[in-house]
């Protein structure tokens, strides 16, 4: 099994926002929602970079960490998943999460959130494979069916990387040799406690 | 004609040029991929409380916030400083509690119940207390257990019916704020006249309000000193505690995002731990700690000689107010 990281290389990115539609669109994802987003540092400004960000599936993550119900768990391709029904929607992953992915269906006053949602690494949920509920609570389970993150996947490009740790790793460290520069893989150190070594 | 619109053409080009020049030769120098943000520059550049953020074409403007780092803090502090808190803090106060009892035992009325009544709480006030106190009970109770369910009672119940539980008690904590500060600004209103501190609380801690040594007693007005400092707490930990609360119930009024939110959950939470502490102690002395106290909010009327050892003045005064109305007074015709 792999250890399957996300990699934004931002000096590719061009902000076009298609790994967000993507990710919208494949998996059904209500209004108000962004599992993914771009954004943008020094906008406008020389050295501008686009950096797509989700849910980073960190090593030790802090949303299992602190929920109050135990609703996470990782999977053997350490993807962090939760279970909807577990979930009671108190916001703790929210104020935890260091990338700000959970999200939550309802701009709930009066702490009715919702439960929670965030990025599943295209991977579903407890629910069976392939099943209407995981599709409905979880969205589509694309490795599964032995394929990568979709927002990946579909990178015009292929700034965006997914699939196992090691080989993106090798990827971007071989793409900022020959090019001479990188701006670096961004969350790698606060997720997973680690950087691309160039 | 020719000739003047070439010249023309050819001053406006120079202007042109002079004016683009400066321009030109500050992006000449910018490499734009060398000097491009480095996202380990930016983070090292970060205080603390910070986030990495930027520009944001989707309409949720907090999605803008790329990496919050405040978040590992905030989980050390509920993942690590919140249970040692929490431990030192109930655990003491137990502790303190069953010592005390150990030691004094029970405080009974030195010289026996008289079997004559003087009423100390109308049922406005008996009202307040109880909305207030329970209400209090399950805010404890579902709060303690968001914080520390987890490690106690999840292993007891399975994961299912414990968030089951935990949902309903988090339903329960969301609506019960409302009657519960409803109760506090009722008792502020009701009994804040009475709780104003003054010389005779000096006297009254100052010989330890008589419950260490039998058979002293310090004077006493409607509220001694521990039930003003009671009060106080009640009154200021209430409103801190709203207040922080309110924000929780609804997150996005917190005008900074998720950090405004982490310092609330972070002020909430020590707060209620000292919170539930004294209300132990109230609880223990309101109750199994003192005879004849619990009367007071039970049916509102204590014992006379009770309340003649606690709060002198007070029947004093309750005694003086009766005289001075004519016993048999008939009603004029």
């Amino acid at each position: 099994m792999a250890r399957v990281k996300f990699l934004c290389d931002a000096d590719r990115c061009i902000e076009c926002n298609a790994c967000v539609t993507a990710c919208k669109n494949e998996h059904e994802v209500p209004w108000g929602i962004n599992r993914r987003r771009v954004v943008t540092i020094n906008d406008g400004k020389p050295g501008e970079r686009s950096v797509s960000m989700a849910c980073m599936h960190c090593t030790d993550a802090p949303c299992a960490a602190v929920c109050p119900v135990s609703c996470f768990y990782t999977t053997a391709d350490a993807v962090v998943l939760h279970s909807k029904d577990l979930c009671i929607g108190c916001g703790y992953c929210f104020y935890a999460c260091p990338f700000g992915a959970p999200q939550y269906p309802k701009v709930g006053n009066f702490g009715s959130r919702g439960k929670m949602d965030k990025c599943t690494y295209c991977a579903g949920g407890p629910e069976e494979d392939f099943s209407t509920v995981e599709f409905e609570k979880y969205g589509r389970n694309r490795l599964a069916e032995g394929k990568l993150p979709l927002c990946a996947e579909m990178c015009s490009t292929k700034s965006l990387l997914a699939g196992d740790g090691e080989m993106i790793a090798t990827i971007y460290k071989e793409r900022v040799m020959k090019r001479g520069y990188g701006s670096g893989a961004w969350g790698w150190k606060t997720a997973y406690k680690e950087t691309v070594a160039i | 004609m020719k000739a003047q619109f070439k010249s023309l053409v050819a001053a406006l080009a120079i202007l042109f040029a002079s004016a683009m020049l400066p321009a030109a030769a500050q992006y000449n120098n910018f490499q734009p991929t060398k000097e491009a943000v480095q996202e380990e520059k930016l983070l090292q550049q970060l205080k603390e409380g910070d986030r990495l953020s930027g520009r944001i074409s989707i309409p949720d403007a907090k999605a803008a916030s790329l990496i919050q780092p405040q978040g590992q803090s905030w989980r050390d502090f509920h993942q690590n400083k919140l249970p040692t808190i929490g431990g030192v803090v109930l655990l003491g106060m137990l502790g303190a509690l069953v010592l005390f009892f150990l030691v004094r035992g029970r405080v009974r009325v030195e010289h026996g119940l008289s079997g004559q009544t003087i009423t100390r709480f109308a049922s406005l006030d008996r009202f307040a207390h109880w909305m207030t106190a329970g209400c209090f009970i399950i805010l404890a109770l579902s709060g303690l257990n968001v914080s520390f369910g987890r490690m106690v009672i999840l292993p007891l119940f399975g994961p299912e019916t414990f968030a089951e539980l935990t949902h309903l008690g988090k339903l329960a904590h969301n609506y019960l704020a409302f009657p519960f500060m409803a109760g506090v600004a009722l008792m502020f209103v009701l009994w804040v006249k009475d709780n104003i501190p003054n010389k005779l609380d000096l006297e009254w801690i100052k010989q330890g309000g008589g419950l260490f040594v039998k058979g002293k007693h310090p004077l006493a007005e409607r509220f001694n000193a521990g039930q003003k400092v009671v009060f106080w707490i009640v009154i200021t930990g209430g409103a801190v505690m709203s207040v922080s609360g309110w924000f929780l119930l609804f997150p996005y009024m917190a005008p900074d995002g998720v950090t405004s939110l982490q310092l609330m959950t972070t002020v909430h939470a020590v707060l209620a731990v000292g919170f539930v502490a004294a209300m132990l102690a109230h609880a223990y002395i309101g109750s199994v700690g003192m005879e004849g106290a619990f009367d007071a909010m039970g049916n509102g009327e204590v014992d006379l000689n009770w309340a003649k050892e606690h709060h002198a003045l007070w029947v004093a005064e309750e005694q003086a107010k009766a005289a001075s109305v004519p016993r048999n007074s008939v009603p004029a015709e």
